[in-house]
């Protein structure tokens, strides 16, 4: 089942999760789990609701600790960021929540302004500058989220349905900046569940249900062939159980 | 964040300072431990600008109850004692704490009551007589309770009338005679206060003076010496100066022209000797 | 002549007449209370939001014992630091006891435990709500606090001004540690306190009218300050 790519080598490190698993108050959540990500792919991670979809992201970006099994890069730890399904941002302005993360990531005083601006513009949100982060639409809060994520060239984003909220303009905005993302050498590992999204983003497609992994396919293969009954359930709009 | 941080520092950094200053300067100072009949009474702002301005020494009064006073200056807080209960300053003496203890003036007790004077004590001939009075009208009575030296005072005088106070009709209320006068004057009972805290006293209502005159409400005062060997960082030189100049002719005399509304509160009785 | 209808004319004549004497007490009674506060704030509020982000053995032990002593009497916090500062104590030897010094001292001890407890509340769940993101740009707990203690500033103004307010308030502690010395340690409550056990009610309330319009002058700032960043940082 686990038919893992291996053909896709690139400079950024692979992920290898052996035998992970997390438990919750004496509940398998998720796994165990087997797998390797390499490759600077675009990896969609999908399945139903429950399906452990944001806990394999939070366990691979290092928020949580599995409870069994071994995570580890090959080589040395890259460099991550997440965008989460509800922006968090801070009480401040568009700008000062960029130059916060330049900050965290000790780029000196005299080059954050410059550089937060050039991510503020790249996503379309320089006129928004100075306006405070936590009033802006869900749409805008979320490029910013991207800008941020921007500004600390990650060699891995993770993004955690990152449009599920959003209108169709502000969905195409922040598929176009994971294009961007990838273009410019990013992996990208994005979980989602709309098909259309997957469709159009996807390299290679990881599907899971109630917590163990199904398939990881590259996508054309996903979504013409899919080897599971679960993944042709979900595929067609069924109900998966 | 940070601008604002530094800001907040060197509020506090001049605060401090500010503090620190007002704590050090002029040296020449001493902490008077006495009692807050004479300070509530107006004598010290009265006597003490006038030793200040023939000495340079500024004296701090910490205005407490008879027994707290004895305690700071055990404990070495206070360099000087001026207090009204002779027989625990004598105590004081004999146990080491103080050296010197001298008589500086006196004042009197009074008896207060409502003015109908229920228990009909105006006519009573000796204190003993309106005390017992009191007790047989059951007249409420405010006590201080508080083991002050008027509170001291006042069970001596039940003592003597043979009355041993007890009953709803006897309320202690463990204050300060201040306070006693401002609970006595809202429940229209009898208390007993030395005169100078009563002259001066703002918040009478229905209460007046029925009671006054016998040689057993005499109240003396005393200044008192605190060991230096038992507490050696004590201003012992200005202290003494004080205990001198309150001994003085200069000094009684600033007591006795003490007044208020024309009337003498303090009555200078230091020996010659 | 009825205290109550006395006082508010002697408030006013109090106010009007910038009297020297009430000009020093009243610049005391800022000084000790806001120095107090400061200090307070700036060892509460760490303390409250560490109390807030770790867990470890004890935490709730300090947890109930912060929240407990939100209701220390001042009586007794007074009592505490008059036993610690008085020369026959352990901290003697600076001479500190019925100095404002000690006055401070004594307020920091009643208003920061209400500090640190308010704000681990109110930290933790700022921090519920930042946690992930903040971990994710790669902080460490110890550098989130100055971070949420930022983000989470229009609640602690609140916080700091009920410290404010207890330390402005009370009375017990500062009569004790301070003595009520005229010039040297003499505050606006003892003054009250004072005037009162001389009968004199219309002073007395009258000094209470100036101390309410001060605290109401701080918090009408702090309000102001609050609802400017509120209407701008959403």
């Amino acid at each position: 089942m686990n038919d893992m790519p291996r053909r896709f080598v690139t400079e950024v490190p692979a992920l290898v999760l052996d035998g992970v698993g997390f438990t919750h108050r004496g509940q398998r959540l998720l796994g165990p789990l087997d797998l390797r990500l390499e490759g600077c792919r675009r990896t969609l991670v999908m399945g139903p609701n429950g399906a452990g979809k944001s806990l394999l992201m939070r366990l691979a970006h290092g928020l949580l600790t599995s409870s069994s099994g071994r995570l580890q890069w090959e080589g040395p730890t890259p460099r991550q960021a997440m965008v989460f399904q509800r922006p968090v941002m801070l009480k401040r302005s568009a700008l000062a929540n960029l130059t916060y993360a330049l900050a965290v990531n000790d780029i000196p005083r005299t080059r954050r302004r410059l550089l937060a601006r050039e991510a503020l513009e790249r996503f379309g949100l320089a006129a928004l500058e100075k306006r405070p982060a936590r009033v802006l639409s869900g749409g805008e809060q979320q490029r910013l989220a991207l800008a941020r994520a921007w500004l600390t060239r990650p060699e891995v984003l993770f993004l955690d349905e990152p449009t599920s909220a959003l209108d169709p303009a502000a969905i195409k905005a922040v598929e176009d900046a994971v294009l961007e993302f990838h273009a410019a050498g990013t992996r990208i590992v994005m979980s989602s569940h709309d098909l259309h999204q997957a469709r159009r983003l996807a390299d290679d497609v990881l599907f899971l249900n109630a917590g163990r992994l199904i398939e990881y396919t590259d996508a054309a293969t996903f979504f013409t062939a899919p080897s599971s009954r679960e993944a042709r359930a979900f595929i067609r709009g069924e109900l998966v159980l | 964040m940070q601008h604002k941080t530094r800001i907040a520092l060197t509020a506090i950094g001049i605060l401090g300072l500010s503090l620190t200053a007002q704590a050090q300067d002029g040296e020449r100072y001493i902490v008077l431990a006495s009692t807050t009949s004479t300070d509530n009474s107006g004598l010290f702002d009265a006597i003490l600008p006038t030793f200040t301005e023939a000495t340079g020494i500024e004296v701090r009064v910490v205005a407490v109850g008879t027994g707290q006073a004895f305690e700071i200056a055990r404990r070495g807080d206070a360099d000087s004692l001026l207090v009204h209960d002779t027989a625990g300053e004598e105590r004081f003496v004999e146990e080491g704490y103080g050296t010197e203890r001298a008589d500086v003036m006196y004042n009197d007790f009074v008896i207060i009551g409502p003015d109908g004077d229920p228990a009909g004590i105006s006519e009573a001939e000796t204190v003993a007589e309106a005390m017992r009075l009191i007790a047989e009208a059951e007249a409420a009575f405010a006590s201080r309770g508080d083991d002050s030296g008027t509170h001291r005072a006042e069970q001596r005088l039940w003592e003597a009338a043979g009355v041993e106070p007890g009953g709803a009709w006897y309320r202690e209320l463990g204050s300060g005679m201040g306070p006693t006068l401002n609970t006595a004057a809202g429940m229209n009972a009898y208390v007993m206060s030395d005169r100078a805290t009563w002259v001066a006293f703002e918040n009478p209502r229905e209460l007046t003076l029925l009671f006054e005159g016998d040689e057993a409400l005499f109240n003396q005062y005393g200044s008192l010496l605190i060991d230096p060997e038992r507490h050696p960082h004590l201003k012992h030189d200005l202290a003494e100066q004080w205990h001198g100049w309150l001994l003085s002719a200069e000094g009684q005399q600033a007591i006795a022209g003490f007044t208020v509304n024309g009337q003498a509160l303090f009555f200078p009785n230091a020996h010659s000797d | 002549m009825p205290a109550d209808a006395n006082a508010f004319q002697t408030a006013l004549a109090l106010i009007l007449g910038m009297d020297p004497v009430l000009l020093g007490i009243v610049a005391l009674s800022v000084q000790v209370s806001l120095s107090a506060v400061l200090i307070a704030a700036l060892l509460a509020l760490p303390l409250g939001a560490a109390l807030a982000l770790w867990r470890f053995p004890g935490r709730g032990a300090i947890v109930v014992a912060l929240n407990a002593l939100m209701g220390l009497p001042p009586v007794v916090a007074g009592l505490t630091v008059y036993l610690l500062l008085s020369r026959a104590g352990p901290l003697g030897q600076f001479g500190l006891l019925f100095t404002p010094t000690a006055m401070v001292v004594a307020q920091v001890i009643l208003i920061l435990p209400i500090i640190a407890a308010l704000t681990r509340q109110q930290i933790e769940e700022l921090h519920q709500e930042y946690r992930e993101q903040l971990t994710s740009l790669g902080l460490s707990r110890l550098r989130m606090i100055p971070t949420l203690l930022w983000d989470a500033r229009l609640g602690l103004i609140t916080v700091v001004l009920a410290g404010f307010g207890r330390a402005s308030a009370e009375v017990g502690a500062v009569m004790i540690v301070g003595g009520n010395i005229d010039g040297v340690t003499r505050v606006m409550t003892t003054a009250i306190v004072l005037e009162t056990s001389k009968g004199n009610l219309p002073l007395a309330l009258g000094l209470g009218l100036v101390l309410l319009g001060l605290v109401l002058l701080v918090n009408a700032a702090a309000y102001l300050v609050g609802e400017t960043a509120r209407r701008r940082l959403g």
